[in-house]
């Protein structure tokens, strides 16, 4: 029998990672991820895990030693939020491409400036091109079940990616909620014992990491990691489908909601996708035919699926927790616009709408607000302004 | 290249020979024995001949006992670009660069890998691994430093190797904070209004023995490597994080000649501009005390970025200089309690 309880996303996470029981933990505090190495550490202190917990200088250094734990051939993990993987910046590009299978919670906060310690998505979304594969978590329950998976994505030999799971700052992670989790044997059976094909520690077959690759190599490299990343989406799959079958909890790439017969549709990410089910749950009773689409996966991303999705829209609002400051759109945006673009899904009305920056809060009315404007547009096949900023004080 | 490694061992082999019919070998080392130790740094690599690193590297590496397996990382620097050109690797043992500010960092990651899988059994090989990491003094001084005192205080089992060339000679012979006073460097060139760098070089071996690390060394490889490659046995099996410094002449910064790099060498310590000494549990011990009193200038007039202090009217800089390698001289000979 599964386990009932009440926690926070942290502790959600933390207890996930106590779990998996992974050999090397290297993390820096930084708000809201800090609870996450805290709950660590006490097991550690605790002998409830055989982890060495290394307790960096910096988030650099954090990444940097997960490079070094990983490339050594055991397992690694770290927490972090915003400026913290700024300051990651760097190496998350080295992990990625030194093909390392790390895994990351990600609490999602908005990067300075101006300092602010609460949820949006600029961390993440600034780190999208770094070759992580991107795993965003509704809620404290889907935090934890991401992170259970994220090892069996990571290893796989088809993908050897670094993987990082967000979920948003305060909202999911200091949020107590109702979870469900899974046994402690089953999780170990789950996910397994990881053997790296190739391991600095193994003696007998010495290895050189991090080579200085230059125009006759490097551009082959990359392929060889773009044609990982494509991998990825299968193996996503195919891990959620077994996680599907220990838990009954199942997941995919992305989440349809009320999007069968959707004239009108949101996209968008994380928690805010709580609040815009509880919106269209009252347009449905009110007989307007919303729906919502929420991709689980950003990276890779699920090009098909969304362009399937929203084929039979009339009007969507792709909603982006981070701005690109290009003076057109989110990031999200533009990615799903360009999906349905290459898949000739072009019939839909498409605009943009930036929220929540600085954890500014996002309400039941501010989603409301969004589905009326499809409304109208529905209405008056007119288009309007494309880039948006939601309930601002201009 | 064989030859020049054979070369190279007998010519090692026989200043050995000679330095021990002056009585200058201690009874533990035997350079024959140890230049016997098959090579961990594989000759082709591309360093430039007259580089002060790869002797540095290689005698650290003997050290090493033949029967244990090392990680060795390395910062970015000439070090690293020179020794792992894919698909080429010079590195007999597992090797691991990731980026420049960080080697501290990332073998400390791989120790407390060794140490987690150790503990729970799942090690590969049941081989004992040592942890070496590498850097330059941009990597060490500057911007790795961090990194490398991080790594130092959280106690990680490896040897931090610093090859001071004292500036970014990598990326075209930058000033570092480890750059000697009034050298000619790319970013403090000498010109009419300033003399080359103004700053005197920080002194990273008293900054890192001041961590309170179990074992910390400033050594040169210098007359039949006994000073470099005993100081890196006892780094390497002192329990704890260690650091050795080592001084790495770079002919194209420093400006000498491919074949006076042992001179120059040689003349940093006797000049006293780069005294060998160790600190053990606390304790300094000068490991070699120059005979006599070497001016500095004997050091630095080997060297084209030193050129314009020997020009008349810079008698200044030179006199400067050695009033700083006096001080900092005396300063050691107090810590060592010998005045």
């Amino acid at each position: 029998m599964s386990i009932r309880e009440r926690l926070s996303g942290n502790e959600a996470v933390a207890t996930a990672m106590k779990q998996i029981n992974p050999d090397v933990v290297a993390a820096f505090p930084i708000t809201p991820s800090t609870e996450i190495p805290q709950y660590f550490s006490s097991f550690v202190a605790n002998g409830q895990v055989d982890t060495e917990f290394v307790a960096v200088e910096s988030e650099h250094s954090a990444m940097s030693a997960c490079i070094g734990a990983s490339a050594a051939g055991a397992r690694a993990m770290t927490a972090t939020s915003s400026n913290g993987m700024s300051l990651m910046w760097e190496m998350l590009y080295i992990a990625a491409s030194s093909r390392l299978p790390i895994v990351m919670n990600l609490v999602n906060r908005t990067v300075s400036g101006p300092l602010n310690i609460h949820n949006d998505h600029s961390d993440s979304m600034g780190a999208r091109d770094s070759g992580w594969i991107q795993i965003y978590s509704e809620t404290n329950q889907e935090a934890y079940d991401n992170f259970l998976m994220a090892n069996r994505i990571a290893e796989h030999k088809d993908v050897r990616l670094p993987v990082m799971i967000c979920q948003d700052g305060f909202i999911t992670s200091h949020a107590i909620e109702n979870i469900e989790l899974v046994e402690d044997d089953k999780v170990k059976a789950f996910v397994g014992e990881y053997k790296a094909p190739w391991a600095l520690l193994d003696a007998n077959h010495p290895v050189s990491v991090g080579p200085l690759d230059l125009q006759a190599h490097h551009y082959e490299h990359k392929r060889q990691q773009a044609e990982a990343m494509k991998n990825a989406k299968k193996v996503i799959q195919e891990v959620a489908a077994e996680f599907e079958k220990m838990t009954g909890r199942k997941y995919d790439l992305i989440e349809k909601y009320m999007m069968d017969d959707a004239e009108i549709a949101i996209v968008v990410l994380n928690s805010t996708a709580g609040t815009a089910k509880y919106v269209v749950n009252q347009l449905r009773e009110k007989g307007i035919k919303a729906g919502l689409v929420k991709p689980r996966v950003f990276r890779p991303f699920p090009v098909d699926e969304i362009a399937d999705a929203l084929k039979n829209c009339k009007a969507v609002a792709v909603m982006d927790k981070a701005d690109s400051l290009n003076a057109a759109s989110g990031p999200l945006f533009a990615e799903v616009t360009s999906a349905m673009f290459v898949k000739g899904v072009t019939s839909p009305k498409v605009i943009n709408y930036i929220y929540g920056l600085g954890g500014r809060d996002v309400k039941a009315d501010d989603i409301e607000t969004v589905y009326n404007r499809l409304s109208d547009i529905v209405k008056t096949g007119n288009v309007g302004e494309v880039y948006n900023y939601l309930s601002v004080r201009e | 290249m064989p030859s020049t490694q054979n070369n190279f061992e007998r010519t090692i082999v026989r200043t050995a020979f000679m330095l021990s019919k002056k009585g200058m070998i201690k009874m533990a080392y035997n350079l024959k024995e140890y230049a016997k130790k098959p090579e961990r740094l594989s000759p082709g690599h591309r360093m430039c001949a007259g580089c002060g690193a790869p002797p540095v590297v290689r005698a650290i590496l003997r050290g090493l006992h033949p029967e244990d397996h090392a990680v060795i990382g390395s910062a970015t620097g000439c070090l690293e670009v020179c020794t792992y050109i894919y698909p080429y690797t010079a590195w007999e043992d597992s090797f691991i660069h990731s980026a420049f500010e960080n080697a501290g960092a990332t073998v400390s990651g791989a120790e407390a890998a060794y140490a987690a899988m150790k503990k729970k059994g799942t090690l590969p090989t049941d081989k004992e691994t040592k942890f070496i990491a590498f850097g330059g003094d941009g990597g060490t001084y500057d911007i790795g430093f961090q990194s490398l005192s991080g790594a130092m205080e959280r106690g990680h089992d490896m040897v931090y190797v610093c090859y001071d060339n004292g500036a970014y000679m990598n990326t075209g012979i930058q000033r570092s904070s480890a750059t000697p006073k009034y050298a000619d460097t790319t970013t403090t060139p000498a010109g009419s209004v300033k003399p080359g760098k103004l700053q005197f070089r920080k002194d990273l071996t008293m900054v890192m023995a001041n961590h309170h690390l179990p074992y910390v060394a400033q050594t040169a490889a210098i007359g039949n490597f006994s000073d470099i490659t005993t100081k890196a046995e006892k780094a390497l099996y002192t329990e704890g994080p260690c650091f050795i410094n080592c001084l790495a002449p770079c002919p194209r910064g420093w400006g000498y000649k491919t074949e006076d790099l042992m001179q120059i060498n040689k003349m940093a310590v006797e000049t006293r501009f780069w005294p060998l000494y160790e600190v053990v549990d606390g304790k300094y011990t000068i490991n070699y005390i120059p005979k006599e009193n070497v001016p500095v200038s004997e050091f630095l007039k080997l060297q084209k970025r030193f050129k314009h202090l020997f020009k008349p009217g810079n008698e200044w800089m030179l006199e400067d200089i050695q009033a700083e390698v006096d001080k900092r001289w005396e300063e050691l000979l107090h810590l060592a309690e010998m005045k």
